[in-house]
């Protein structure tokens, strides 16, 4: 091969290997895209069955019912329009409390209740997830949010 | 009186800076000397002026002058004195002259070691760095002044936020922003490089040590930063892909690839562009960390501001720096991948390829974190981006780097037969197939093959870089000699990256062995995780000077024997009216044992999570050895020597 054939197939071969790294990266990330939906979108048939999303509204006070022999919880979540029913089984974080703002990980069941695999809350008593003030239609103050997973 | 001297040295710093900038530039047009040296002083004089106003800042905090709106928000008369220090960077204002005075501190450096460079590169780095100053000072004043009173002064402060009165916080920030800073200077380099249009190895030799000290620092906040995580988040996480996290691991990321190209344009001559072209963006991506995380357009511990003004304003910087310096680059700089010329097989083909994945892979996590953002600025949707996604793609990214990793730092420069690197590093090879294959039989679950990948190649590197510290060293007449007369680069090289072995195998290890458990438990229970049995003893109070906590005793047995007793806490912080997980952790080199309270549930039961963490601290440890590795390069003898006349003659000469 003469230099000049030698590197148009190496530059051949980055170009292709370049593809198809950036077709399989594409796809990855399409994969693990997560959207938010509001308690609102939720009952409307908006969010979808099979695919993990994030929700986020207010804990609707004395919503929250535990267990009494594992750490499986439930509570109500509301965008002060709609709600929806959240069931989580671990440590809450921290600032969990009824009537704040929260977002919380997971998938919508058959029957309705969204099972989250994570639920996010802020270290600030007057958080509000910017996602939440948005689906409440008013603006909140930014922070911290901290995690909690099983 | 005292904080109003501090902003009066801030506004003669800013004085200065402009001078740092305006006289090289009226120097350079005009082809005078004398404006050329009116550089250094006032760039010395701006590092006087900022760690003076720095020191008042930090006499307003431990004298609680809670006048001062930023200290008043910040600080408390409980908080003990440690964090009253640490608490002038704990938030926005105080962070950013932290920002500005440590960007002083570097061009200070700078101007120490600059008689080696040509009076007019030397110039036109100071200016730079002075330009930068200039735009970070200029955002401090207008939208986050810590000198700022209020009026009337409270009588007590709003307390530092408890998630960072603690160790991890008076070092984190100061050692990654020594790393995002300590790129700029590279940065100046490069642009001084295109502003006077000479790219010669003699402008890599200097950058050299510049970007090895910053990537180090860098990489040593990094790694305090997800140490920080582990113990104070209390729940056991060391690496969550956080936007924030990535807005640190960018800069890191590129910055491997830049100190990797330097040695080559060093060496041979080659990559010139390409290296000047991650130098601007090693620069950049750190310029957009701290826009991510300062406009507040993320939400996250660091995330202090949400004034709409700051973000526009460090945007405008960023887009100032990115975009004129890009400019410059399409203007000035010639075609990339020109300069010294190389076999298909070669280490330069290996450091290319090393640049190239190590550029996607930034790419790869900049597409993670900036398209949510841009997505919801534009009203288009709120997305996130999971870590699966992080994970996968960029776990994938690190296999073909690591293999080249391997041959890279055996093959030869310039011309390399594959048949010789074959007979080199076949035993290399062979152990880590072994270990793969070992670990493959031995590992179950799910992380069974990314496990055995990722210690093959940990082994793989491992492996060859002794091979390559043998065949340096077996020949001579005393080896042991030898080994101990190679340069310190080669050696830190070595280090560094048996380093990186041991992050992977970290990473991999504790990812695939760690038990996590969420329990239900009261005094008196206990639960079996493997080998160790977690026994919940006592719940007490505790009172500590700023907060009051519930403490818990637990003991560890193993075989009946006792290993240690943890006692976890959940705080309460009085002031800022706030509950803190405060994590009881055993460290061990091969595994860390870790109990954090949950919540109380009822009477004296508590929702608790039981870790068992293994070979976490290698994760860590991995990242202290390729700081070791960058200090030792950087330290290397052949950048201590200043540059030999020839050298210098030959930039002259290459005069456009």
């Amino acid at each position: 091969m003469t230099p000049r054939r030698k590197r148009m197939l190496v530059i051949g071969l980055l170009v292709v290997g370049m593809g198809l790294a950036t077709a399989l990266i594409l796809q990855a990330f399409n994969e693990n895209l997560m959207y938010f939906y509001s308690p609102t979108d939720v009952q409307a048939g908006k969010a979808p069955e099979a695919r993990d999303f994030r929700i986020g509204g207010l804990v609707v006070v004395g919503s929250v019912q535990r267990a009494t022999d594992k750490l499986a919880v439930e509570f109500t979540l509301s965008d002060l329009k709609q709600e929806v029913v959240v069931r989580y089984e671990g440590i809450l974080p921290d600032l969990f409390r009824e009537g704040q703002g929260i977002v919380a990980n997971g998938k919508l069941g058959p029957d309705g209740v969204f099972a989250a695999r994570e639920v996010l809350a802020k270290h600030d008593e007057n958080y509000m997830p910017p996602e939440v003030a948005d689906a409440l239609g008013r603006p909140g103050p930014d922070a911290t949010l901290t995690r909690s997973t099983p | 009186m005292i904080p109003e001297i501090g902003l009066f040295l801030c506004l003669l710093a800013l004085a200065l800076a402009s001078v740092q900038v305006l006289f090289p530039t009226i120097g350079l047009l005009r082809g005078e000397a004398a404006w050329l040296a009116m550089a250094r002083p006032a760039a010395r004089a701006q590092f006087g002026c900022l760690l003076a106003a720095f020191a008042t800042l930090v006499h307003a905090f431990l004298v609680n002058d809670f006048s001062l709106v930023y200290v008043a928000q910040n600080s408390n008369t409980a908080l003990p004195w440690p964090f009253r220090v640490s608490a002038v960077w704990g938030a926005h204002e105080g962070s950013l002259l932290l920002w500005v005075l440590i960007l002083a501190g570097w061009t200070y450096a700078v101007t120490l070691r600059d008689r080696a460079l040509p009076s007019d590169i030397a110039a036109v780095v100071t200016a730079v760095l002075g330009l930068v100053s200039i735009c970070f000072l200029l955002f401090m004043l207008f939208t986050s002044n810590p000198f700022a009173r209020g009026m009337p002064a409270p009588p007590d402060g709003a307390d530092l936020n408890p998630l960072l009165q603690d160790f991890g916080l008076i070092v984190h920030p100061p050692m990654l922003y020594m790393g995002y800073v300590g790129f700029a200077v590279p940065f100046a380099f490069a642009i001084a490089a295109l502003v006077r249009g000479r790219l010669t190895p003699g402008w890599a030799r200097w950058a050299r040590p510049w970007a090895l000290t910053a990537w180090l620092f860098l990489t040593i906040g990094i790694a305090l930063g997800s140490w920080w995580a582990y113990y104070e988040l209390g729940w056991g996480g060391w690496w969550f892909w956080d936007p924030v996290e990535n807005a640190s691991f960018m800069p890191w990321l590129l910055g491997t690839a830049l100190i990797h190209s330097l040695a080559v344009t060093d060496k041979r001559g080659a990559f010139k562009s390409w290296t000047v072209l991650l130098a601007i963006g090693a620069f950049s991506l750190s310029l957009l960390g701290t826009f991510l995380v300062r406009s507040g357009v993320l939400t996250s511990v660091h995330a202090f501001a949400t004034d709409p003004a700051r973000g526009v304003f460090i945007l405008g910087i960023l887009g100032l720096c990115v975009g004129g310096s890009l400019t410059l680059y399409a203007w000035r700089g010639p075609s990339v991948l020109a300069g010294g010329s190389y076999a298909p097989v070669s280490r330069e083909t290996f450091l290319l390829a090393n640049s190239l994945l190590l550029a996607v892979a930034t790419a790869t996590i900049l597409l993670g974190t900036v398209y949510p953002l841009v997505l919801d600025a534009f009203g288009l949707g709120k997305i996130s981006v999971g870590p699966p996604y992080f994970n996968l793609v960029f776990g994938l990214l690190m296999i073909p780097l690591a293999l080249a990793l391997g041959w890279g730092q055996f093959a030869r420069w310039k011309e390399e037969s594959l048949g010789r690197l074959w007979l080199q590093l076949r035993f290399a090879a062979g152990a880590a197939l072994m270990v793969g294959l070992c670990i493959a039989f031995a590992v179950d679950g799910p992380a069974r093959a990314t496990t055995a990948v990722g210690l093959a190649l940990a082994t793989w590197i491992v492996a060859s870089t002794l091979t390559g510290l043998w065949a340096r060293c077996a020949g001579r007449a005393s080896p042991l000699t030898a080994l101990i007369s190679q340069p310190r680069s080669f050696v830190g090289q070595a280090i560094a990256h048996c380093g990186f072995a041991l992050t992977i195998a970290g990473v991999c290890l504790t990812v695939a062995l760690s038990v996590d458990r969420h329990e239900r438990m009261a005094p008196g229970d206990s639960r079996q995780l493997g080998e160790y049995e977690f026994r919940f003893e006592s719940l007490n109070e505790y009172a500590g000077p700023n907060y009051q906590a519930d403490e818990a005793r637990f003991t560890i047995y193993r075989n009946g024997k006792l290993v240690t007793e943890l006692n976890p806490q959940k705080r309460f912080y009085k002031v800022r009216g706030m509950p803190m997980t405060e994590a009881g952790i055993d460290p061990g080199f091969t595994r860390d044992l870790y109990v954090s309270l949950g919540e109380p549930l009822e009477g004296k039961t508590w929702s608790v999570r039981l870790h068992y963490k293994a070979y976490v601290r290698w994760v860590w440890l991995g990242a202290i050895l390729m700081a070791t590795g960058g200090l030792l390069a950087a330290t290397d003898r052949r950048y201590r020597q200043t540059v030999s006349a020839p050298a210098a003659a030959g930039l002259q000469a290459q005069e456009p």
